[in-house]
């Protein structure tokens, strides 16, 4: 089973996100703030076939293990993507991405004249009304925000 | 029910809520025309105009006056710590520890909803930039059950629909009363799809026309709003909308004898002064009924 999730090239330790909706593996990469310049191996696969999507990506992040709020923000443009935590080449942690109801500090409102786009002491705050597609809600404004949500990613 | 709760959206009130202010307001109009009361003695009402404004302003001090409280002024942006940088956040922090009540205008959006979060004390969205102004909504929803009637209502709304923010929240509150909308305005100012959408999702019968004619004789109720200037890049053109699009008595012809024209003001060319004396004038009365729909939200909210 493992096996054939990890078929490119097992890692020995790190994180697999696979199941990821297909060419939105670049902003997955975004996401994790992993550019060009990073000291990390990191496999990039796109346009596998998938039984579950017909095409998926898959990214493999070696010796890094993914944060909660990382896994969130990941949930926002790849819902249904699933994680797996590798250690020692096998997967000791595998859970698939959940976007909670409430988003803070991780993706900005859409509207300049948003209160949350000021310089207030707070994080903008974006309300789940919907996982897949996603759709976002302003907490602030009412502003919602369905497509396009890498590009306002903070 | 509301006491010490925030008043930010109409979003945040069920029909029964909306009733039970709309009741309030009507046991309290006696005293708004000048029958005295004190029983907000004691408290203070914070006003923060961050924006101009004759009627709310003045109508929100009146009605905690009425009431036998007090207000507190922020007097002009300029003038105050906020033209030192101050944040909206601490201002209100500040501003929350000297009054029982907070009253806000601000021209940001969520404004409101961000000084709620930071009060130690209820707050009233008072207008936040093209969001919310939800108690003009219930002063609107009062005229109309004063002047003509809530249920089985026949409305068209005119003029600018789409950024008017009023006659986006007082639409939103009459899918709760089942009324029929009719939408009049010019194509570049229709109303947002993802409104009418909402309001034909929860069941109301939504019709957009282009003509007023179309629909005169069949409505209860003209609620105009002002066309504004600055949504016209060519004053040409601005000149030509503006004029098609405002009332004077001609336009009333084949109008039910009950037909009640309401207006939020300030009102421009919209509606004809040759208007004002006819019956179906109404809207300095509704300005007059933003003091006890306040008087009845401020008694809810801080009556001890």
């Amino acid at each position: 089973m493992a096996e054939r999730e990890l078929k490119v090239r097992p890692i020995r330790s790190g994180t697999v996100i696979d199941h990821i909706q297909a060419g939105q593996a670049l902003n997955v990469l975004k996401i994790l703030g992993i550019s060009g310049t990073t000291d990390a191996t990191v496999s990039v696969i796109m346009n596998v076939g998938s039984r579950k999507l017909g095409k998926k990506d898959i990214v493999k992040v070696e010796d890094r293990e993914l944060r909660e709020d990382e896994v969130n923000k990941i949930a926002l443009i790849a819902p249904g993507a699933t994680i797996n935590i590798v250690r020692d080449y096998a997967v000791v942690e595998k859970y698939t991405v959940d976007l909670p109801d409430v988003i803070v500090g991780v993706v900005r409102c859409q509207n300049p004249s948003c209160i949350s786009n000021t310089n207030e002491p707070i994080k903008p705050k974006m309300l789940v009304k919907g996982k897949n597609p996603v759709v976002l809600r302003c907490f602030y404004c009412d502003q919602p925000l369905t497509e396009r949500i890498a590009e306002y990613l903070l | 029910m509301l006491k010490r709760r925030h008043v930010l959206s109409m979003k945040d009130f069920s029909r029964e809520e909306i009733d039970e202010i709309l009741e309030t307001a009507e046991s309290l109009e006696p005293y708004a025309r000048g029958k005295g009361s004190d029983i907000l003695d004691g408290k203070i009402l914070a006003l923060m105009f961050f924006e101009p404004s004759t009627r709310t302003r003045m109508s929100f001090e009146t009605a905690m006056k009425r009431l036998g409280g007090m207000t507190i002024n922020l007097g002009s942006a300029e003038a105050s710590s906020i033209a030192k940088g101050e944040s909206l956040a601490d201002t209100i922090r500040v501003v929350g520890g000297y009054a029982d009540a907070i009253v806000i205008r601000h021209p940001k959006e969520g404004s409101a909803r961000l000084a709620a979060e930071f009060s130690p004390v209820p707050v009233l969205n008072a207008g936040d930039g093209a969001g919310h102004h939800p108690t003009q909504t219930l002063l609107d929803l009062y005229t109309i059950k004063k002047e003509s009637h809530l249920d089985d209502l026949s409305i068209a709304l005119v003029g600018d629909l789409k950024y008017g923010r009023t006659v986006h929240s007082l639409a939103y509150a009459l899918s709760l009363y089942g009324a029929d909308i009719y939408l009049v305005s010019p194509p570049t100012l229709r109303m947002p799809e993802q409104i009418i959408g909402d309001l034909s999702r929860m069941g109301t019968r939504v019709r957009e026309v282009s003509d007023l004619r179309e629909v005169i004789e069949e409505v209860d109720v003209l609620y105009i709003t002002r066309i504004q200037r600055e949504r016209f890049p060519d004053p040409v053109e601005y000149n030509r909308v503006a004029r098609s699009y405002s009332i004077n008595t001609r336009d009333l012809e084949g109008a039910k004898p009950e037909l009640r024209i309401m207006h939020p003001l300030p009102r421009v060319d919209e509606i004809s002064p040759s208007i004002d004396g006819t019956k179906h004038a109404v809207y300095f009365r509704q300005s007059f009924y933003g003091v006890p729909v306040r008087m009845a939200l401020l008694k809810m909210i801080l009556e001890d």
